[in-house]
């Protein structure tokens, strides 16, 4: 390799050219894909639905972020930041969707950056505390097993656009839940320590499940239309493969998930999104005008 | 200039291992983990490459602390595949360094408990997120400079992860410069936010090539052994000259009033970096230098339980599988 070539290619046109930098999202994803509405679809419905499934990855990749210089080894830097990554392409394809379904044109970094806290809705697990490394798998593990049984059926979905992205999502959520799962196991059954962590990382985890299956009227709706699914109908699958993995890890058989009323997805949330908020938008805020 | 061997004259049955050493090395062909090599430059290597290491997992910090406010959600991509990659270079480069005979957990050791340095530029702090975009030039310019002559390092190990680094590694300078072009065709604050940035790290980029050669006492030895293939004076030189076109492409301007063109060199003429500076920020009295230890420190400390966890859990599973054969 001529390191003279590097340097001359840096000042010289490279076009449409996006090879310089991996993994960020930069093919097209959705090459291809009829982006026009399905029949009968209130594109109002399909806009707050995709900002639904979009703000959960924002939120929890941004969270997950934390850990980054932070994590207790360096292979967990890399599966942890490759995690986010993942949560945020498909939070910027479904933000984008939004744009799209509601007519506003709105592109992902308007969502992302020009929505308050009151019009995020994200689910509270999403904006919940990193808290230790224990928590953070107890929590990876929830949201990505019930995030996996959701797009496994929206692959499905009536809407072409919200298929493709499910379809590219199952396999990333596959492997956030089977590093989940890898890291259940070995906490709880590896020290007494850690296993006293890990069941404390459940008993914290466990009261914010509920709203990962409550069934707000905009999912119902397009459920019935073949465009959405009913998280309620994901609720026994879920609730099984999580009880298999505690019971492994050698932790106690988990409670039943708590019934739960909608809050994160009517826009009400905890006091915890809007510093995650802050610090996400700031320098976006301080220039308007920018282009970055 | 490789007439030059090993300082130190091996005794009798070393001498004919040495003899193949150096016609191995003279001939620019690798040295592998279980070839015989001189003590010195397994000493030097292990703290070469073990220094690379710490640099990339310590470089992660500057850069980190902007992914959670970044821009634009494509920069925050951006940003954390960068990271990523960066951890990522870190572990091939302890890997390799454990091919001679180290243990990573020992190296991690040395870094936290203060034993082993780091590259000194990451001891300075990113103040906005021009300096991402900085970073990515200058900073990842200057380590692309001093690595792509390490792809032919003498010791095969090295010389592989190091090809595969600086493919990384020029994406992420050319991410750096694009954020910066795109930042100087924006607003006039920002514009003022690259200047600004350009402004504190030209200098220390410049002290990323080490001292002058005539303050360099390794430099020969390393070049003889061919795990060092420049000097110090001639890699940033080369950098120099590489910089110059690109800023003035960029709209920036470089901090230095001696720098200019000189027809008869073929070079640009350049000032002096502050050498008293720079041995501050080696010695550890840099302007971040005690909080990037502290980080590292504290995530490896709290992770302990994690990492116990974890061998706990393996020695169980694998006592398990034994008992079951």
């Amino acid at each position: 390799m001529s390191g003279d070539t590097i340097f001359t290619a840096l000042t010289e046109e490279h076009g449409g050219d996006a090879r310089w930098a991996f993994g960020t999202g930069f093919t097209d994803a959705l090459a291809g894909v009829d982006t026009t509405l399905p029949a009968g679809v209130d594109g109002g419905d399909l806009a707050l639905y995709c900002q639904m499934l979009g703000d959960d990855a924002l939120v929890q990749a941004q969270r997950l972020v934390e850990w980054v210089t932070d994590a207790p080894e360096l292979e967990e830097e890399v599966a942890l930041a490759n995690i986010a990554l993942d949560l945020l392409g498909q939070a910027r394809l479904l933000l984008a969707r939004a744009g799209q379904a509601d007519g506003t044109g709105r592109d992902e970094d308007a969502f992302a950056y020009r929505r308050g806290p009151t019009e995020f809705r994200n689910v509270h697990l999403a904006e919940a505390p990193r808290g230790d490394f224990a928590r953070a798998v107890v929590t990876l593990l929830a949201l990505s097993s019930s995030r996996l049984a959701l797009f496994a059926r929206l692959t499905d979905s009536k809407d072409p656009v919200l298929a493709a992205i499910a379809a590219k999502a199952v396999n990333e959520l596959a492997y956030h839940r089977e590093y989940a799962v890898s890291w259940t196991l070995r906490l709880g059954d590896g020290t007494p320590y850690s296993r006293e962590r890990t069941a404390e990382a459940v008993a914290a985890v466990w009261p914010l499940t509920g709203e990962l299956f409550a069934t707000h009227s905009v999912e119902a709706r397009l459920a019935g239309q073949g465009v959405g699914v009913d998280p309620a109908t994901v609720r026994d699958e879920v609730h099984a493969v999580l009880a298999r993995v505690l019971v492994e890890a050698t932790l106690d058989a988990p409670a039943p998930f708590p019934e739960s009323a909608t809050a994160g997805r009517d826009g009400r949330h905890t006091e915890l999104l809007a510093p995650l908020l802050d610090e996400l938008q700031k320098v976006a805020r301080e220039h308007p005008e920018a282009t970055w | 200039m490789s007439t030059v061997t090993a300082q130190e004259t091996p005794p009798g049955a070393d001498l004919e291992h040495q003899a193949e050493f150096d016609a191995k090395v003279a001939a620019d062909q690798r040295i592998e983990p279980r070839d015989w090599m001189p003590e010195a430059y397994r000493r030097t290597l292990v703290r070469q490459v073990s220094q690379h290491a710490h640099s990339e997992i310590i470089g992660m910090q500057p850069e980190g602390d902007w992914i959670a406010s970044a821009p634009s959600l494509r920069r925050k991509a951006i940003l954390l595949a960068k990271v990523q990659d960066e951890a990522g270079h870190g572990l091939y480069l302890y890997a390799a360094a454990e091919t001679l005979g180290v243990d990573r957990a020992d190296l991690t050791e040395r870094l936290i408990e203060g034993r082993q340095k780091y590259s000194s530029i990451f001891n300075y702090p990113s103040l906005t997120f021009a300096d991402v975009g900085v970073i990515g030039w200058l900073v990842d310019g200057a380590a692309i400079c001093n690595q792509v002559p390490l792809c032919r390092s003498s010791f095969g190990p090295y010389s592989r992860a190091m090809v595969r680094i600086c493919k990384e590694e020029s994406f992420h300078q050319r991410q750096g410069y694009e954020l910066l072009m795109r930042m100087m065709e924006g607003t006039e604050g920002q514009r003022r936010m690259v200047q600004d940035a350009v402004d504190r790290w030209w200098w220390p980029s410049l002290m990323m090539f080490g001292p002058p050669d005539a303050e360099s006492p390794n430099t020969r030895q390393s070049m003889a052994w061919r795990i060092k293939r420049d000097t110090n004076d001639d890699l940033r030189q080369k950098f120099v000259d590489m910089s110059v076109p690109q800023a003035e492409k960029l709209g920036v301007t470089l901090p230095d009033p001696e720098l200019a063109w000189n027809g008869e060199r073929g070079h640009y003429d350049f000032g002096e970096p502050d050498w008293v500076e720079f041995k501050q920020v080696v010695s550890g009295a840099g302007p971040k230098n005690a909080e990037r230890v502290a980080r590292r420190r504290a995530a490896h400390e709290k992770g302990a339980w994690v990492r116990e966890a974890a061998t706990a859990y393996a020695r169980k599973h694998q006592s398990a599988e034994e008992a079951t054969v």
